[in-house]
Formats: structure tokens, sequence, C-alpha cells
């Protein structure tokens, strides 16, 4: 019997088929890297992964920058988390409560970062950068700010989904009734109905600054990206295996976030409560 | 954040006051790494030397400039169609199976990883996969006795973006549309079989028009981000403004070329524009579905 | 108000009807009838099996075993779109991207049904559910109940031969479940259509079906009209499931049932020796004398009171009497049997005595 018209879902040689194929071009180039990382003349070695191990562990000239590029990247996707929540949240349940009609905007200048491409802020952030620079010297820290406004779409956008199911208002209200000031509610008692908002945020964030160059590279400032593309020069193999070592790690972030976060709750029907009648009611 | 006003207390001046405290880092940020260096990047198009000036929009209408637009044009659109198929196509994949699945945990992970994968690591991708030594290069020329390049080396030319950039536009297709096919409930489907519809009379009437608005935001998004990438065609193209976002890095290295100065504030003021232009289309489109979208 | 359009109606017959999921039995042999133009509720806690049974019916779920028959013919192969019934869900199955009228012309547009004559019967379709002037509202623009009215419209403006409600009102608000609840009992007498109603609320049930099949882990326990069931419960289950019950500890004898010094006639024949009886609130009424107990609560209720009285050793036992005999809690009373017939169940435990 054929399947039925209730049932849209694609049947199961479909979806393998698609989820196959696509899944399976998508590993070639990933497959590509492992294979150029390890093959030589005399067949596949690990030598290459043992060397970079080895020279980023001592310190050598070659990779001093690839580990100094890595630390600040590391260290940026931390401090541009941090900020684009410590900022956002207040600035979202605030215009929430107490101004609902700044609401469009807020969203449309949180918006707005994904129609202005990075690379035209960099023609206007150099001027910015430079009188920065002039104050705390051209270290890379200050990028975070730049790298929090490129993030604000994605961070925003995930925390107003999960904002939109919670009520603020009745729970600034509860918070409220309990004596706690608007700092206390919104820490104690916002936040953790949207963590997972928060936590998306977050992660999004950390991997597009992991991932940014643009701004970097016509800054001059040395993180990740800019040193792989540094010392891809002097050890194209180096490049590739952190490259790889990238790619899995947030990979691996993700998978897990995903499965210790419990995935999204359903769109499904609510279920009216089974109540029966009490006789003492 | 560090403001400490009580909700219920001191309504009036002294909860406005709050309020704007509150939302002053969110002000002073957008403001000084969003809105100034926006202005600035359009303001300088029209200062040059003697003062205000339109040599530097003048300098766009120059083949090559105007070449570089089109061609980011072209990419972005064909790679935003491409990767919008395949993406929706994957995501239809996945519809039925439950998003606490592992095969779903993995593609959104894998998706998220992908989306953000650019610049310099994609282009090492690459060039391991269709270089001149690539994987894929060498086992059609062995195996297969086809030379991919035997029109020449098109890897590092703007053909040589589509494969690269396809490679994050299907993910990120994926991680926006797969909401919009998680919200389409059973109950629509199994009431267009109860009213005696086919399967493929509820894609043409139901899920295919439900979809209809959320597939073109997301076409949307995927050639802005074509469009504004620059780390992708950077690593691969190192020479050479073949695309605009490549002819605004030449245009800021080069500043003490005579008549660039302006050009690289002028080429942001064209890309805003060709943006604007597409917002706008898409705007007025959505205003068509939007009575019945909340 | 649209005239009544004489409709032939259609005869329903679930034969020995089975339906599994892996280890899992939701549907267990049932059988079931329904006259033409009849409206049964299938009623039952959930995980009993009424929606499985409803889903069947109209085709969403294949059946293992049995036959399903629309007026003697066996349907149970055809696929859901040629079935020609009529569902309402729960909630949000209307198109939200197309209005009322729309969404009510939606099943008339599959049947290939022109323009001209679907705009009469969508106009008909809606003025039968009082929606007449929203016709070009979306879903989002109306209220939950008024969702609700359109779903009913939009499945039985194609005069399918079987109407499935799907617990319809479980989502809408105490007020507008009760009005809408007569309303759907209207519409299905006036075009007499054959209707199943699955519902987890006796009360829904009981008010808007002309028999009532109460069910339990894939089974019918007891089919009947609304005062059969609530008279004479075949058992303990549909006693306690249809109206409330006060569960009394005594002893099944011969002569009925021993409880504090009365006796009270039985339904059924239940296991000699210890039990517990299921006493409706109407049944047990204050006395001058009798058993002595101290009032709990009380609750007034519009034209009766509701007391809940402690017979003294942990037992409660709501007692159901006229509003103008108050008692505050801690008063101390006597309570009486009427005498009307009981349900018992085996006793498990002598001194767990609970209010159900």
């Amino acid at each position: 019997m054929s399947r039925r018209a209730s049932d849209v879902a694609p049947a199961p040689w479909a979806r393998w088929t698609i989820l196959g194929v696509v899944g399976a071009l998508f590993a070639i180039p990933i497959v590509a890297m492992v294979e150029f990382t390890l093959r030589t003349r005399d067949g596949i070695t690990f030598d290459r992964w043992t060397a970079l191990a080895e020279g980023l562990a001592s310190g050598s000239r070659t990779y001093r920058m690839l580990g100094e590029g890595i630390a600040v990247s590391l260290g940026l996707s931390v401090v541009t988390a941090v900020l684009i929540v410590a900022i956002l949240v207040p600035t979202m349940v605030l215009v929430r409560l107490r101004v609902p009609r700044l609401q469009r905007v807020l969203e449309m200048i949180s918006i707005l970062p994904i129609s202005i491409p990075a690379i035209v802020l960099v023609v206007g952030l150099a001027p910015v950068y430079a009188s920065i620079a002039r104050v705390v010297g051209s270290s890379a820290w200050p990028l975070a700010l730049a790298y929090a406004v490129v993030a604000l779409p994605f961070a925003y956008r995930a925390i107003q989904a999960e904002l939109r199911l919670v009520d603020v208002g009745t729970l600034t209200e509860a918070g409220r009734s309990l004596g706690a000031g608007f700092t206390r509610t919104l820490v104690e008692i916002v936040v953790p109905n949207i963590r997972r908002g928060i936590l998306t945020a977050c992660i999004l964030t950390v991997a597009i600054v992991l991932g940014e160059y643009t701004i970097a590279a016509l800054l001059n400032r040395i993180v990740l990206q800019t040193a792989l593309v540094q010392i891809q020069q002097a050890d194209a193999y180096a490049s590739v295996i952190v490259s790889l070592v990238a790619l899995a790690f947030a990979f691996v972030l993700l998978l897990v976030i995903a499965i210790a976060g419990g995935g999204q709750p359903r769109a499904t029907q609510p279920k009216a409560p089974k109540t029966k009648k009490d006789p003492r009611a | 954040m560090g403001d400490r006003h009580p909700v219920g207390r001191g309504r009036g001046a002294g909860q406005l006051l709050g309020t704007a405290l509150g939302l002053t880092p969110f002000a002073l940020l957008t403001l000084c790494f969003l809105a100034i260096p926006t202005a600035i990047a359009v303001g300088s198009a029209f200062v040059g030397d003697d003062g205000l000036t339109l040599d530097a929009i003048a300098a766009i209408l120059s083949p090559t400039v105007l070449g570089s637009i089109w061609a980011s044009i072209w990419v972005s659109a064909l790679t935003a169609a491409l990767g919008a198929a395949v993406g929706a196509l994957v995501c239809l994949a996945l519809l039925g199976l439950p998003p606490t699945s592992l095969v779903r945990r993995i593609v959104d992970a894998a998706s998220g990883t992908l989306a953000q994968f650019g610049g310099v690591m994609l282009a090492f991708a690459f060039i391991a996969t269709i270089g001149i030594q690539g994987l894929v290069t060498v086992w059609m020329r062995d195996a297969l006795g086809i030379d991919i390049y035997s029109g020449g080396v098109w890897l590092y030319q703007v053909p040589g973006l589509i494969l690269p950039y396809l490679y994050f536009q299907i993910p990120l297709m994926v991680i926006t549309f797969m909401p919009a096919v998680d919200g389409l409930r059973a109950q629509w489907a199994e009431a267009n079989a109860s009213l005696g519809g086919t399967r493929a009379r509820y894609w043409l009437h139901v899920g295919g028009p439900i979809l209809a608005p959320a597939f073109l935001g997301s076409l949307v998004l995927l050639f802005a981000n074509a469009f504004s990438s620059f780390a992708t065609a950077a690593a691969l193209i190192s020479q050479g403004g073949q695309i605009v976002t490549l002819q605004i890095r030449g245009a800021l290295v080069s500043e003490t070329v005579l008549g660039q100065e302006g050009l690289a504030g002028a080429l942001a003021l064209a890309m805003i524009l060709i943006m604007t232009v597409l917002m706008w289309g898409y705007s007025l489109l959505q205003r068509r579905t939007e009575r019945w979208q909340r | 108000m649209t005239a009544p359009r004489p409709q032939t109606a259609t005869t329903i017959d679930l034969q020995q009807v089975v339906k599994r999921y892996g280890s899992h039995t939701a549907l267990d042999s049932v059988d079931l009838t329904l006259a033409p133009g009849e409206l049964v509720a299938l009623l039952g806690p959930s995980g009993c099996g009424k929606t499985t049974a409803l889903r069947c019916l109209a085709g969403l779920e294949d059946i293992q075993e049995g036959r399903i028959l629309m007026d003697g013919v066996d349907v149970s192969a055809t696929p859901i779109e040629r079935r020609d019934i009529g569902i309402v869900f729960q909630a949000y199955s209307l198109f939200p991207h197309m209005t009322a009228a729309q969404n009510v012309g939606y099943g008339l547009r599959m049947r290939g049904v022109g323009r001209a004559e679907r705009e009469t019967r969508v106009a008909e379709g809606l003025e039968l559910v009082g929606l007449a002037h929203l016709g070009e509202r979306f879903a989002h623009e109306l209220s939950g109940g008024q969702q609700q009215r359109v779903a009913l419209a939009r499945a039985i403006v194609t005069r399918p031969r079987l109407l499935l409600l799907d617990e319809p009102l479980s989502a809408l608000d105490a007020k507008v479940r009760v009005s809408l609840r007569d309303e759907i009992r209207r519409i299905q007498q006036e075009l007499g259509i054959t209707t199943v109603f699955v519902t987890h609320d006796q009360e829904e049930a009981l008010a808007v079906a002309d028999r009532v099949a109460v069910m339990r882990a894939g089974r019918i326990e007891q089919i009947g009209s609304p005062e059969d069931l609530y008279r004479t419960p075949a058992n303990p289950f549909v006693a306690d499931f249809v109206g409330l019950s006060n569960r009394v500890a005594g002893i099944v004898d011969a002569d009925g049932f021993a409880v504090r010094g009365e006796r009270l006639p039985v339904l059924g024949a239940p296991a000699l020796g210890a039990g517990v009886a299921l006493v409706r609130p109407e049944h047990v009424r204050l006395a001058a004398t009798g058993i002595a107990a101290t009032v709990v609560t009380s609750a007034f209720l519009g034209s009766i009171r509701r007391t809940t009285v402690d017979l003294g050793d942990g037992t409660i036992v709501a007692v159901q009497h006229d509003a103008s005999e108050v008692h505050e809690p801690g008063d101390a009373v006597h309570v009486a049997f009427t005498g009307a017939p009981v349900v018992v169940e085996p006793s498990v435990d002598h001194g767990e005595v609970a209010a159900a």
C-alpha cells in the first residue's frame, strides 16, 4: 500500500539518499585536508602532527605567532561572548518591560550588521581603532568591541527566540513581589529562564570570533585566522592541521551542547491537563 | 548592567533615568562600532584632498570596478540560489525526524560549524580537494582521465569561489530554514488529507506557501552572506580585485596610489546601496504575507 | 440559520479492530457500531486508545486486525483522502496562510467544486457556525473558539459521511467550551451526520453524546447512553470515571453491601468479602440520625451544596444536598445512604479508603 497523504515526511529511502549524498560531498574536503596532512612520498605518516605539537610546545619562532593567534582568538571569543551577553540581555529585557515601543528599533539595530559587510565596517573602523590605539596601544583586545557588533544579529536572534517564550513581565512582577530589585530579578529569575538562548548566543559568538579574518587582517592584528595565513608560507601543513583541529573543536562543542541541552521543545499541540474532578471541590 | 533600580519604586523620573542608563551600553556600542564606522566609510567616499569631491564615486564607474561588482552579484546570487535549494532539500529530508534524534543533532552541529567555516581554512580545504595536486583533481585525472583544469586553473579565479561558497551557504540554509520546516504542523497535513488532498496538493497549496516566506528570507540572507564574504576570496585570490570586497582591500592597502583614497568608501557605499535595494525588494515581497504571519 | 440539509447518514462498524505499536497494544479487539446520524463519545483517560481509535477511523493509522466498515463497505484499506470524512483537531489545524473562508473552501476545492458553488457553500458553512462576518480573517486573527468553529465548518462543508472530533474543546476556556459544545451538538443533529467525539472530559461526553463508550487500555469497558453509564456502571472503573464517586469500605455478602450498619443493593455480582463501594454524592444525605461524621469542607455550587465529611476513621465522603442547608467545617453531623444500588470493587487494603 502506498503511503497515506497525511504522511508528508519523505520516504526513508529519499531521506537517506539526500542526507547520504550531501553528507558525502561535504566530507570530501575534510577528507582531502586530512589526507594532505598525512600523505608523503613514502606513505602515510603522523609526523607533521607531532611536529606541530612539538613546535607549539617548544615555542619555536615559526610557531610562536600561531600559538599567540590561537591564544588571542580563544581569549577574544570569551571576552566577546561575555560582553555581548552582558550588554544585550539587560537591554532586551529592559526594552521589553519599560519601553516596548523601542522593540522594533532595537530589533532593527541588532539585525543591521548582517546587511553591513564586515569589510565596509573596516573602512570606517580603521580611524576608530587608530584613536583607540593611541590610548591603549595596538593590542588585539579592543577587537572584542567590533566583534560584538558583528555577532550582534546572531546573538540577538538566539536570545529573542527564547525570550519570546518567557513572560518577562510576570516573572519580573513575581521577582518584585518577593522583594528583588531589577538587577537581581534579571540575574536570578530571567536569565535562568532564557539560558538556552544565552548559551546559543555564546556558541555562535565563539564560532564567529574564531573564524573572523576580515577585520583583524585589515587592522593588522594577530588572531588565529591571520596567523594561519602568515605561517601558511612557512608551514602549510601546520595551517591545515590547525584548521582541522578548530573545525573538530567547534563541531564537538556544538554536538555536546546540543545533546546536553536536550534539544528544542518540539512544536506540538499542547495537551490539555488530564485532571479528574475532585468530589470535594 | 550595573544599574540598581528596583522595578516597583521610583516610577517616573527615577525610573526613566534608570532605563536610560540601562540602555546606554548598547547605545554606545552600536554608536561607536556600527553607526560611526559606517558613517565614516560612506562619508570618506565624498572626501578628497581638496575637500568634497565626487571623484571616488566616478571611479566606481570604471569597467574594472563595475566588473568586480557584477562578479560579486552573480557569484552571490548563484551560490545563494544553489545553497538555498540544496539546503532546503536537506531540511525537507530531515522532516519527520524529531529534533532530539541523533541524526538531527549531528546535522545541526555540523551545519553550525560549517556555516561559520570560511576564510583561509576553507581555502585550504578546497586547495587540498580541487587544487592542482588536490585529492579529487588527482583522482579524476588518474582514475577517470578527466582534467578539471584543461581550460586553465579556475580555482583561483572568481568561478573558483562557487564551490567553497556553497560549502558554507548550504549549512547556513539548513540553520536558517530548519525552524520553518519544524514549524509545519502535523495537523495541517492531516487536515489536508482528510479534506481529500493528496501529498502533491499539500505541498502545492499548504506546505509550499507556508514555507515560502521563510525560504525567501533565507535566500536573501544567503545572498548577503556571500556578497559580504571577503576572507575566502582573499585566501584564494591573492592579487587583484575580482570581486567588490577584494576591490575594497586593494583600495585600503594602496592608499598611496593617487585617486584611491575615497575609492574604498565609495565601494562601501555601493555595497550598502545594493544591500538596501535587496532589503527593500524583500520587504515589498514580505508585505504580501505579513497579514497571516505573526 | 440554514435549514437542515437532508442527508443519508452513514453506518459505521468497527469489528475486532486491533492496533499495535511495537509490543504496545493500543486497540485491543475493539467492536463499535454507530447508527446513522448518531454521536458517540469515546471517553477515557490519557493513553486509553480513544484517539488511536479515531485516527484509525480517519485512516491516519493502519489497523493490524479487524475491519472498519462504512455503510457495510470495508474501508480499512481506503486511504484517508478517499474516505470522505471530516476531522476537527484539538487546535492549530487551520491553514495559517488562508483566510477563514479559504480554509472552509479547501475541501471543496480538492473535490473540484466550481467557484460559484464553493462560495455559496462556504458562506453557508460559516453562517452555520455563526461566523459569517469573519470569513476574511486569518487564523491568528481569530480567538481559539472562533478557530475551532472555522475548523468545524471546514470539516462539515464537504458533507462528509463521518465527522471525527478529536478533543475539539480541550484547548478552550471553560465558558467557550460549554457554549461550543452545545453548538456542535446542535449542528450535528441539524445535519444528521454520524459523529465520533473523542474526549477525556466526562461531563463533556455526557452532555453531547447519544451514547458514550468508556475506554481503558485499548478496550471499550462499557458503551451506553449517558444515563445508563451513570446509573448502572458496568464496573468500578466506569463508575469512577463517569461522575463523582465516594469510596466506602464494607463487606459484600449474599444480601448486598454491608456498610456501617446499613445495607446497599449492588450492581452486577461482585466477589463476596471485603470491598469498596463507589457511592455517588447524591446517594448520600445529611440526616438526623445515622453515621456520625464531622464536616470537613462545604462548597456552594448554585442550586446545591456539596459538603465533605469525615466518617470518623479518615473516610472522606462527599454529600450533595440542598443549598439552603449550611454547615461549617468542624460541625458534627449524621449521614445516611439513600439506598441506590452501588458498584463494588474488591478491597485491596482495608485501611486505605480515600475519596477518588
